[in-house]
């Protein structure tokens, strides 16, 4: 009877789970299963739309690859995201420190209302910041997105880095001061090596958030040799020729190696969301 | 420790000692970056929203209210108005009520662990432009895979099926049907997020408690609204308020989707202050749109400050 119990308990389980595996990662599924579909099979309403009804190929990828901008959309995507990845450490590092060492009351609150910009969104900021960039000359030029997308990196790496800061202990800093180092020297050769894996963290977040975003790049961007992933595969490769085929692919190439980042860090980045509501 | 960096320094040998200096110093490039590039422009919008600015002329002059009364008076806006609300409302509670279904089965051990958790955070850890792109054909109105299941199982596309006779729903072409697809998608796209917070939450829950508890002759629905769900409640409001940020002023499933269509039945304010501020070309009534999206985020910002100064004390 328990045995039975026991199955019927495993069974609604893995039920349970495969659901909603399913329903997650079905669009996912669907852009592999078309970016490898021959044309005509993909366009044949009588055949079964998630099998191979005609062996596969790879003219999409081919034509992805060579025959429209993804290449370049690519390429700016990442010079974009490494940009937004150096000015986010270059500001956030040492922030976050201040707010963690010198932190009473009044540093405490400074530091939630870092975070709570973080809820700012984009989509009421993105009128007056077109404004903003049109006066600074950068329409149309990356430079637009490089300024503006650390306005959502500081604010979060800010605070998931003071987490980090100060769960180091200050002993070990202390020492470092008293065997002659300058109070920066010590945050630069003892706290930053012991906050690799928080670096890291920002690293890969500031990268994919720049990745994933959205309205400022529609808002200032429209020359299509300067778009990325996220504005370039929805707008143009749609645009241009309307193929099924090359646009999954075009959509499914940046997700995987986004999703894998991503979820490995994803646990920090939870930490961070939270807030100490767990303790 | 600030007495000996004070009291012995030199005026200038030792500046970067002196935390009175320090600590601003470092801190202040952040500031500057969120006052120059997330205050200014705030007020700015305020400011366009009270003047006639287009992206045609450079003049400006002050108008008053008068975008706010075109606005308000505007079917549009109200429709946008009503459909965010809708649209986050529902999609929340649907995330809430899976999210907590989900993050109980993934507290159990079970093979492929890793695989099922890689999969089930796709919606949030892909980009969402590029997973709505996936929706784009689940939903498309000929070659929609959802649509030939239906069809397949006898549902759709024959003469006396339950969801009539013609081939396809047209899921984007119909006002009701388009408004649950962007639901299904916020909702889709919200839960990983709302699962792994939760998740963290219920980890957190030490396993002596509910083990007493089971002892002790609680059956599961006891120990889940006794003791899980009480204390996951704070954190199950964090989950909960991120949701609605991120949905209420969310604008990439619906313009990639519906583009607010059809006949603006989907329409909602992120989308509506782009089409009137950016494609319009508006910048003062596309401004004042966009300000319907504050006062709901200052109130999340309130409730989370409330929570933070709980868990603070506690």
């Amino acid at each position: 009877m328990a045995g039975l119990r026991q199955i019927g308990k495993r069974s609604s389980l893995y039920g349970v789970v495969i659901f909603f595996s399913l329903f997650s990662a079905f669009p996912f599924f669907w852009m592999v299963i078309a970016s490898f579909k021959r044309a005509h099979d993909l366009y044949t309403l009588k055949n079964n739309p998630f099998l191979f009804n005609e062996p596969p190929t790879l003219e999409h990828l081919h034509h992805l690859f060579f025959g429209t901008l993804f290449v370049k959309y690519l390429i700016n995507t990442v010079v974009v995201g490494i940009a937004v990845v150096v000015i986010t450490l270059v500001v956030a590092v040492p922030a976050a420190y201040s707010l963690a060492r010198w932190a009473g009351r009044w540093g405490e609150n400074l530091g939630i209302a870092i975070f709570l910009t973080y809820l700012v969104p984009p989509t009421l900021l993105f009128i007056p910041l077109s404004r903003v960039i049109g006066f600074l000359g950068l329409q149309e030029s990356l430079w637009s997105l490089i300024l503006i997308y650390p306005t959502f990196t500081i604010p979060f790496c800010t605070w998931l880095l003071m987490g980090f800061f100060k769960s180091i202990p200050l002993d070990i800093e202390e020492q470092a001061l008293v065997d002659g180092y300058s109070r920066v020297g010590a945050m630069v050769r003892i706290v930053l090596p012991l906050s690799i894996s928080g670096l890291l963290t920002v690293v890969v977040f500031s990268f994919t958030l720049s990745m994933h975003e959205f309205i400022y790049a529609l808002a200032f961007i429209s020359s299509s040799a300067l778009k990325t992933v996220s504005i370039g595969v929805p707008t143009e490769l749609i645009g241009e020729f309307f193929e099924w085929g090359p646009l999954m692919a075009g959509a499914l190439i940046p997700s995987i190696p986004a999703a894998i980042l991503y979820t490995l860090f994803l646990d920090r980045f939870i930490a961070g969301f939270t807030m100490g509501a767990i303790k | 420790m600030s007495a000996f960096n004070g009291e012995f320094g030199g005026p200038l040998s030792h500046i970067w000692d002196r935390e009175r200096v320090l600590a601003p110093l470092l801190i202040a490039p952040a500031i500057l970056y969120i006052v120059v590039l997330v205050g200014a422009p705030f007020f700015l919008a305020v400011y366009y929203s009270l003047s006639d600015a287009t992206t045609g002329s450079q003049s400006l002059h002050f108008v008053g209210l008068s975008n706010f009364q075109a606005v308000l008076k505007d079917p549009v806006f109200r429709k946008s108005l009503i459909n965010t609300f809708i649209f986050t409302l529902v999609s929340q509670a649907l995330v809430l009520v899976l999210a907590k279904v989900l993050a109980l089965a993934l507290l159990k051990d079970f093979r492929g662990k890793w695989l099922v958790k890689f999969l089930i955070l796709l919606p949030w850890t892909a980009p969402i432009a590029l997973g709505t792109i996936g929706w784009m054909w689940m939903l498309d109105s000929i070659f929609s895979p959802i649509d030939w299941i239906l069809r397949y199982m006898g549902l759709l596309g024959a003469p006396g099926a339950i969801l009539g006779a013609n081939s396809n729903l047209y899921w984007l072409g119909v006002p009701s049907l388009a408004m649950l697809s962007v639901i299904l998608v916020h909702t889709w796209r919200m839960l990983p997020l709302a699962t792994v917070i939760l998740l963290a939450g219920l980890t957190s829950i030490p396993q002596e408690i509910l083990d007493a508890a089971e002892v002790d002759g609680a059956g599961f629905w006891r120990r889940l609204f006794q003791i899980m769900i009480p204390m996951l409640l704070p954190i199950m409001t964090v989950a909960v308020l991120f949701g609605i940020v991120f949905t209420f002023t969310d604008i990439t499933v619906v313009y990639l989707l519906t583009q607010g269509g059809p006949v603006h039945s989907t329409q909602v304010l992120a989308s509506w202050a782009f089409f009137k501020g950016i494609e319009a070309g508006d910048l003062a009534q596309g401004a004042a749109v966009a300000l319907f999206l504050f006062p709901a985020m200052a109130g999340v910002a309130a409730l989370m400050l409330r929570l933070a100064r709980r868990t603070e004390v506690t």
